[in-house]
């Protein structure tokens, strides 16, 4: 069954008088627990087709599938009810909220999602420590390290158990250690949980994780191919 | 799903206190805002009740009971006999704290160099004093001893005009119920002078039975003064008085009988609240600047909570919050600033320096500036009401930005 369906999908946007192409013509099928890496240089269109697949950005045209939902049909709410339910995103500048800690970080979610406070403190604990976050849950993002900040980012598009994690750039500002740590995680939650990845890079060590790696070019999807996954030494 | 209260009011807690200074700085302007709605209030509250108890002063009581025609037409044609029973018991009894029945005609009153028309007042000296009608001061000579006393009490602006003094004799003209001219002689016992100057060359005070006995109209008196000393609650009690007067006669509370008075207190509530919005008004700039420039520097959170799936409406309820976080904690530093500052100013401020232009409105020269709860709670409605609904642009601003382009901002 596919995660995520999407057919002719194109975006342009305007900067001054000059037309930029941000999609042209897209389509794409991505399935159940599948490991996507979508690369090319910037302005390829890599981020465009993430945010649109996640209900951020609405194509000009085209049609997208989300686990048997139409992202293009739905309204403002329904699409922020969508990505609370359904989908975790791991962003390139880690984006935490600075006042909350790194375990409030992870359970604001869970709070928006209504789950009690009993089982949101159990899955909060459960998913820093998967992360390598034990002991650090009370510090704020300002306390942490870039690799740790994003490791918070990734606990917390986790823990609302998301069927799909869209990730841009996620190793992007952070050191090759760091890096294969977050990549590696992704792999073990890929593999162990079934999560649909897909992860917009530009960075060779990433794609070399994906089980499917697609490379775009202008907005367009220039190649589509299968791959043997292997994961860098910490 | 129930809204998650608990996250959205920790984050706008916190955001709150992300610019210590910029809320620090706002939290006092709203503190000052809200003592200065107060304060007003209070200093305005102390001089209506001033001009109302004044006023009281020379209607004079809060309820009077008069013939029906009287008000229409004040001669003695109109008079009234003495209470009945009924009434006299109603009078009698609580909330009625004093009455005093009062012959008031108008008349002519000569001296040997001028005359003038004034009001002439037939009293009882101890029933006046009861009602607290008794002129302001003293001048020269005394009051009427009893309602026999045969002198007269006449305003100092009265005597100057009439170029007479204490002592000398004046000749006092009114009409009896058969429309003849009823005179006599009289001498000046008193000199007063009012609180309010207008009321000195207006009112001459003589005793009530010599004033019956001029007129000719045996007991018959012009009006029944009540006063229970409660001017601001007479709707309550007065009803019980119509009812024993009965429907021969009219019974009329204060704020029938001076449209001016009864204005006065309703328009206090009316003027307090249109300074307490223009004050907030003044204020609201402020406020909408802070939120603004608090969305402003928070647009890529903005942006990461709607990815994260937070519905807009839960974002206009984060800003909105933190702006109610802000107007209670100035509120709260407001009323406890205006508890402090006015509470020591209630025994009176003086104001004699501005006292003539104070007189001029019906004030003496000591303010006594009321600090009241109503005010208080009225000035919170304002604050909260009207900054909420000044949160309501940035707030809906925040949950309206695209969340692609609010993530890029750097």
């Amino acid at each position: 069954m596919n995660t995520v369906s999407c057919s002719a999908l194109s975006k342009t946007f305007h900067q001054g008088e000059e037309e930029i192409t941000g999609l042209d013509d897209v389509s794409l099928e991505v399935e159940a627990g599948d490991f996507v890496c979508l690369s090319g240089p910037s302005g390829s269109g890599k981020t465009t087709l993430l945010n649109a697949i996640g209900g951020l950005d609405t194509p000009d045209s085209g049609e997208i599938t989300v686990g048997g939902q139409r992202v293009d049909q739905l309204s403002r709410g329904e699409l922020a009810d969508l990505r609370l339910h359904k989908i975790g995103f791991v962003f390139q500048a880690y984006n935490l909220i600075p006042v909350l800690s790194a375990r409030e970080n992870v359970e604001l979610v869970m709070q928006v999602q209504g789950v009690p406070v009993q089982e949101r403190r159990q899955r909060s604990s459960r998913v820093l420590e998967e992360v390598g976050l034990t002991g650090m849950e009370g510090r704020r993002p300002g306390e942490l390290s870039g690799g740790q900040q994003q490791r918070v980012a990734v606990a917390r598009a986790i823990v609302s158990k998301p069927t799909l994690v869209l990730a841009d750039e996620p190793t992007a500002n952070l050191d090759s250690h760091s890096a294969a740590q977050l990549m590696n995680l992704f792999m073990e939650l890929n593999t162990q949980r079934g999560i649909t990845f897909v992860i917009a890079t530009h960075d060779t060590r990433v794609m070399a994780y994906a089980r499917r790696l697609i490379s775009m070019r202008d907005g367009r999807i220039v190649s589509d191919v299968q791959q043997q996954p292997h994961a860098m030494a910490v | 799903m129930g809204l998650p209260w608990g996250s959205v009011a920790t984050l706008a807690w916190r955001n709150l206190w992300r610019n210590r200074r910029r809320t620090v700085i706002m939290l006092l302007a709203i503190a000052v805002g809200v003592w200065a709605m107060v304060f007003m209030a209070s200093l305005m509250r102390g001089m209506t009740d001033q001009m109302v108890r004044n006023g009281l002063q020379s209607l004079p009581g809060e309820v009077q009971i008069h013939h029906p025609d009287y008000r229409a037409d004040p001669s003695v044609v109109n008079s009234m006999a003495p209470p009945a029973p009924a009434l006299r018991a109603a009078l009698e009894a609580a909330p009625v704290a004093a009455w005093s029945g009062r012959v008031r005609v108008p008349a002519v009153i000569a001296s040997e160099r001028d005359s003038r028309g004034v009001t002439l007042l037939g009293v009882d000296p101890l029933a006046e004093q009861a009602i607290g009608a008794l002129p302001g001061e003293l001048v020269a000579g005394r009051f009427l001893e009893s309602a026999d006393d045969r002198g007269l009490v006449i305003g100092a602006k009265l005597a100057s005009r009439l170029e007479t003094g204490l002592g000398k004799r004046v000749v006092i003209m009114s009409q009896d119920p058969n429309n003849d001219v009823a005179d006599r002689g009289a001498r000046v016992v008193g000199i007063y002078r009012a609180r309010l100057q207008g009321n000195e060359d207006r009112f001459v005070y003589g005793g009530r039975t010599a004033l019956q006995d001029m007129l000719g109209i045996e007991e018959m008196i012009s009006e029944i003064a009540v006063t229970a000393n409660d001017y601001r609650h007479v709707d309550q009690w007065y009803p019980q008085l119509a009812v024993a007067a009965g429907t021969e006669l009219e019974t009329l509370p204060w704020t029938e009988l001076d449209g001016f008075l009864g204005t006065m207190l309703a328009v206090q509530d009316g003027l307090s609240l249109i300074i307490m919005v223009v004050i907030f008004i003044a204020l609201s700039f402020g406020l909408v600047n802070t939120l603004v420039m608090a969305v402003f520097e928070r647009v890529r959170e903005i942006g990461l909570m709607q990815a994260l799936g937070m519905r807009p409406g839960l974002i206009v309820l984060q800003i909105m919050l933190e702006s109610l976080y802000l107007l209670c904690l100035g509120l709260l530093l407001g009323n406890l600033l205006a508890v402090a500052t006015i509470k020591p100013l209630e025994s009176g401020v003086d104001i004699s320096s501005v006292a003539s232009a104070m007189e001029m409105m019906g004030m003496g020269t000591v303010l006594y500036p009321v600090l009241a709860s109503f005010d208080m709670l009225m000035s919170t409605a304002v604050v909260v009401i009207l900054g909420l609904l000044a949160s309501i642009a940035p707030a809906w601003r925040a949950s309206r930005l695209d969340p692609v382009k609010a993530l890029n901002k750097h």
